[in-house]
């Protein structure tokens, strides 16, 4: 009985290592595929983007145009013919880097300061106000959105970025990575010994505790600032002067009408020049990214 | 002495609400006002008429009978539901898949960081520049089509944009590849957190990876996966963009493929504040139950 | 709420009563304007005193950018959506039309006028046919004669571009430079090929009612072509030819010829003669390109050189190889027209650029013989016609003024409501849903629309 059964374990062991090298070649063959499948768009993007229109409706072609260059000149000439458009992108491209900058940077700091408030300090209503956040964090803003437009429109903040920037202060799924955050690394000791030095509550907060969530803040900042720069609900309701629109909206805007006068090497263009600066941002912080999410799901 | 001390320890508490105060104000003027607004808005008969404003006239619960009486409601939520599943299911089970590879750690994958960063990726890109592309990649005259008679696939272009289950599937595909990086990602966090010895345990007895996935994994990974799938579930909810901008507000074809927040997009650009609001409170209370239902069917499960 | 009514009633009442000081001043300020110019800046003549230095144009494409940028002598473009004319900004604002994006956008423009800065105020707003009753019939918009334009001024100007934008008290409101009678746009090469000739007057015998229309689809789809690139194509023609309006007291209506279109087309789809694309998408606009396969579109004369991808090297349209003749029907499609909005304050400048733009025949001549449109003056366009020395690029030669100055005399505009352009819209959308199948019948499709309809307009009722 005993023997029969080490015996059976060794078969098991060596079929395992059989089978794990099986799994591995499947492994890469399937990975291989998805990354595939997540860059094939992304690659005919490229291609077309260095095509002319006249090109593209005699159909598609694998390979950029090496010869004399051609498919770097195509872009430019793409590039140049969006730019003599009425689409104002460089606008776009500014609006929607301070839309998204300021949010990241306010979004993080005072979601931070939420979770300092709860996390270090005991008071009454302190129970309650964690519950209803935790309640709200769930709500979509789109179910709130008549009664944001109506407002904003009351306050006379129609047409202006302060109801896309402002309200990202109070942003209850940036504050609750925090405090999963503050409870692991932040010891309320470090905030008594500041106490003891004379130290103020405001300037504990911004000189000692900031600066130990940096990376907390950091991996926020970048979601708050993607989430925000692919926004497209909350601007297009907002928004109305062609100037200040993001590059959301004039990406949608591509889908009406006579706008480019079917020149689809612009709408190659276009669609490249709004998601290359988040690509560019992304190569460099990809695997700070991967490991902020992962840090997150630990966490929570 | 000691009464200093206490004194203190108040004069400290209170900053407790003075940092809570901007979050607090901030929410509730731009988004618990809002949602009052929203909810007594609702109530009344109330829109613009192209120059003219009709109304405020306060109807009690006419906007939900006119909203609940047309079938659209109905053929909406249904088609975010598909759409949602469409995209959720593959979502999950290529995030399983890839996470628990990702975990292995007798696999030994090299190149994880590559394959994770390329997953990850269509995360950060704009939903509304990815439908566009999408919109042109599948148009009759684009690549795809293209592509496939080059292939001698297809004889003719197909419509992939006036097709119901094509269009659906683009929306679902389109989610799936925007969110399947970031649900891996997460799963994976969730199996590298859990005890190695448990597996090893498992090893010794014999169980096959299938079992190992099955009898532990899965279980213990199961506070992630509610997580994920409530997140999913109000996001898919929260649907716009992309079948928005797909067809262009349209739903097409047929309106198989609007959902509801396009409707409410639509009742919010024709200013009609009474029945934009009766949907939002409608949607509002959706979300409630369904987070409810999710949460307590996997809490009774223990 | 009710504050929310209040201000709005308070606006209004404060353009109302702008508008109202404006009327009452006219005379003298007529008298006023060129007594400044003599006493103040006698050695500026062209600068008059104290108006805005920006002047805000809405509009929904560039084609009247274009036509000013080429046309008006001052105007300097700085770059997509700005110009200069003298020192004064020209800021294009451009929404499109689709999904009322375009009207949505101009009316809350509209409605800050009174409290926007000079600066910001609207100047100029461009409208169509489709909807200009509803701008022209309300005080943003101001009266023609409150600038010190006269109707002698406009004397040359088709009649029915006057009706459009005339509001119910006799006030004309707005201005137009383009007549849009519409044509058949057929393709040379494929008229030889497969009718064996391309003269337009006999190409006409084979499209000179719909039965023949569907005669000669047949013959194309035989020899591999399409008829039309859309059954939209053919909307506008039946659309135009309504005995009734599209809502008659508040109640959404169907004309029977619009049904007419709905059999007529859904017969053509099925028979693989047309498809289904939507106006202005990349797949209808792929005719254009001799690999589109298209016989012909519909189009007035703005359509053929503004829209046909003339510019394009390897289209029809570049080559010259598109002809004119007038089809089964007549039929008008657009027209742009510039209005003046209530409270700019650069009038001195808006009335310049409508003489200029609208009523200069000289400028309107050489928007013809340059960009090939029919413009709005009858003695040009009846002198023109007559001309053979003009021929249009496009129509490989053709002089198809004759055809347009017959068309425009059959306009009739009197079923226009100021919901044409949502209706239009949303009964295409649905009835390609109905051409398609997807739709399984007439009913569900109109259906549908009625669903559609009253969510676009909350104040219209559908038949029960």
């Amino acid at each position: 009985m005993a023997s029969n059964s080490s015996m059976s374990l060794q078969v098991e062991d060596s079929k395992n290592t059989g089978g794990v090298k099986a799994r591995r070649v499947i492994a890469y063959i399937v990975l291989v595929a998805i990354s595939i499948l997540c860059l094939f768009w992304f690659y005919v993007l490229f291609i077309n983007s260095t095509r002319s229109h006249a090109e593209m409706t005699a159909g598609f072609q694998a390979f950029p145009q090496f010869k004399d260059l051609r498919f770097i000149k195509q872009f430019i000439t793409n590039f140049s013919n969006l730019m003599a458009g009425t689409l104002p992108i460089w606008n776009g491209l500014l609006n929607s880097f301070i839309i998204a900058g300021s949010c990241a940077l306010l979004s993080t700091y005072f979601s931070t300061m939420t979770a300092y408030a709860i996390h270090a300090y005991e008071f009454k209503a302190k129970k309650a106000v964690f519950t209803f956040i935790l309640m709200v964090m769930m709500i979509p803003t789109q179910v709130t959105a008549l009664g944001f437009v109506n407002m904003i429109g009351k306050m006379g903040l129609m047409d202006t970025f302060i109801p896309l920037i402002v309200p990202s202060i109070a942003a209850p799924a940036t504050f609750f990575y925090m405090k999963q955050y503050m409870d692991s690394t932040l010891p309320l000791a470090i905030v008594e010994a500041a106490r003891i030095d004379g130290s103020g509550e405001v300037r504990t907060f911004n000189t000692i505790v900031l600066p130990m969530m940096k990376p907390a803040i950091a991996v926020q900042a970048i979601f708050t600032f993607v989430q925000n720069w692919n926004n497209y609900f909350t601007p297009a309701l907002v928004i109305k002067t062609n100037n200040k629109k993001t590059l959301p909206i004039l990406i949608a805007q591509l889908r009406s009408a006579d706008w480019l006068k079917f020149d689809m090497g612009q709408v190659y263009v276009m669609i490249a020049f709004s998601i290359f600066p988040v690509i560019v941002v992304y190569l460099f912080l990809s695997k700070f990214i991967v490991q902020g999410i992962a840090l997150g799901s630990v966490k929570g | 002495m000691s009464k200093t001390k206490k004194g203190n320890v108040v004069s400290y508490n209170k900053w407790g609400y003075i940092f809570l105060l901007p979050f607090i104000i901030v929410y509730v003027v731009f988004q618990l006002v809002p949602l009052f607004n929203t909810i007594w808005n609702s109530l009344f008969e109330y829109y613009e008429a192209g120059l003219n404003v009709v109304g405020p006239n306060f109807i009690w619960f006419e906007n939900y009978k006119t909203l609940f009486a047309t079938p659209d409601i109905w053929k909406y939520t249904a088609n975010t539901m598909i759409m949602w599943i469409m995209g959720f299911i593959p979502q999950i089970l290529v995030s399983l898949l890839l996470g628990s590879w990702f975990s292995d750690t007798r696999l030994r994958l090299k190149g994880q960081a590559f394959f994770k960063t390329v997953i990850y990726l269509p995360n950060l890109i704009m939903a509304s520049a990815m439908s566009m592309l999408f919109f042109s990649l599948f148009s009759q005259s684009g690549p795809i089509n293209s592509i496939l008679m080059q292939m001698k696939i297809l004889e003719e272009p197909f419509d992939f944009l006036y097709n119901t289950l094509s269009v659906r599937t683009l929306v679902a595909f389109m989610n799936f590849l925007m969110w399947f990086g970031n649900t891996t990602i997460l799963l994976m966090a969730g199996m590298m957190g859990i005890d190695a010895s448990l597996f090893e345990a498992a090893e010794v007895d014999g169980a096959t990876p299938g079992q190992v996935f099955t009898r532990i994994t899965l279980p213990l990974l199961r506070p992630i996966l509610i997580y994920v799938m409530i997140t999913s579930l109000i996001g898919g909810l929260q649907m716009f963009d992309v079948p928005q901008i797909l067809t262009n507000g349209k739903g097409e074809p047929a309106n198989t493929s609007t959902t509801l927040i396009m409707l409410l997009n639509r009742h919010l650009f024709s200013k009609n504040y009474g029945m934009g609001g009766a949907l939002s409170v409608a949607l509002f209370v959706l979300t409630g139950i369904l987070s409810m239902i999710v949460y307590k069917f996997s809490n009774s499960e223990e | 709420m009710k504050k929310k009514l209040l201000s709005v009633l308070l606006s209004t009442a404060m353009v109302a009563a702008l508008l109202v000081g404006c009327t009452s001043e006219e005379p003298v300020d007529g008298g006023n304007a060129p007594a400044d110019g003599g006493e103040v800046s006698t050695e500026d003549g062209g600068a008059v005193v104290e108006e805005g230095k920006v002047l805000n144009i809405y509009c929904w494409n560039e084609e009247f950018k274009s036509r000013v940028t080429d046309h008006y002598p001052d105007y300097v473009e700085v770059d997509g959506t700005t110009g200069q004319i003298g020192d004064v900004t020209v800021m294009w604002n451009i929404t499109p039309t689709t999904d009322n994006a375009y009207q949505n956008n101009l009316d809350s423009a509209l409605k800050g006028q009174a409290d926007a800065a000079a600066d910001d105020k609207v100047d100029i707003f461009l409208v169509e046919a489709d909807y200009a009753g509803k701008y022209v019939n309300v005080d943003y918009s101001m009266a023609l004669s409150d600038l010190g334009i006269t109707d002698a001024d406009l004397a040359n100007q088709y009649k029915y571009t006057q009706d459009v934008v005339t509001d119910v008290n006799g006030n004309l409101k707005g201005s137009s430079w383009q007549g849009c009678p519409g044509v058949l746009i057929y393709s040379r090469a494929v008229a030889e090929e497969v009718l064996g000739t391309q003269d337009p007057a006999e190409v006409q015998e084979y499209v000179k009612d719909w039965a023949t229309f569907q005669e000669t689809a047949a013959t194309m789809k035989e020899a591999g072509y399409f008829m039309t690139s859309s059954a939209n194509d053919t909307y506008r023609v039946y659309s135009n030819n309504v005995t009734s309006k599209w809502v008659e007291d508040g109640v959404v209506n169907i004309d029977e010829n619009i049904m007419n279109w709905v059999a007529d087309s859904k017969a053509m789809v099925d028979a693989g003669y047309t498809n289904t694309y939507d106006l202005w998408s990349e797949d209808w606009s792929k005719g254009f390109y001799p690999d589109g396969k298209v016989f012909c579109y519909f189009g007035p004369a703005w359509f053929v050189d503004f829209s046909m991808a003339a510019d394009a090297e390897g289209s029809i349209a570049n080559a010259g190889q598109w002809g004119a003749c007038s089809g089964p029907q007549g039929f008008f499609w657009g027209g742009t027209w510039m209005c003046p909005a209530t409270g700019t304050d650069n009038p001195t400048l808006v009335k310049d650029l409508i003489l200029t733009m609208t009523a200069n025949d000289d400028v309107l001549k050489e928007i013809v013989v340059d960009d090939n449109d029919f413009t709005n003056s009858k003695p040009v366009m009846d002198a023109m016609a007559a001309d053979t020395s003009y021929s249009s690029k496009v129509l490989g030669g053709q002089n198809p003024l004759g055809m347009y100055c017959a068309g425009v005399e059959t306009i009739d505009l009197s079923n226009l409501s100021d919901y044409d352009q949502g209706c239009n819209e949303e009964f295409q959308t649905a009835m390609k849903g109905y051409f398609e199948g997807t739709y399984a019948t007439e009913e569900e499709a109109i259906a549908a629309f009625y669903a559609a309809i009253v969510i676009k307009y909350p104040d219209l009722t559908v038949p029960q």
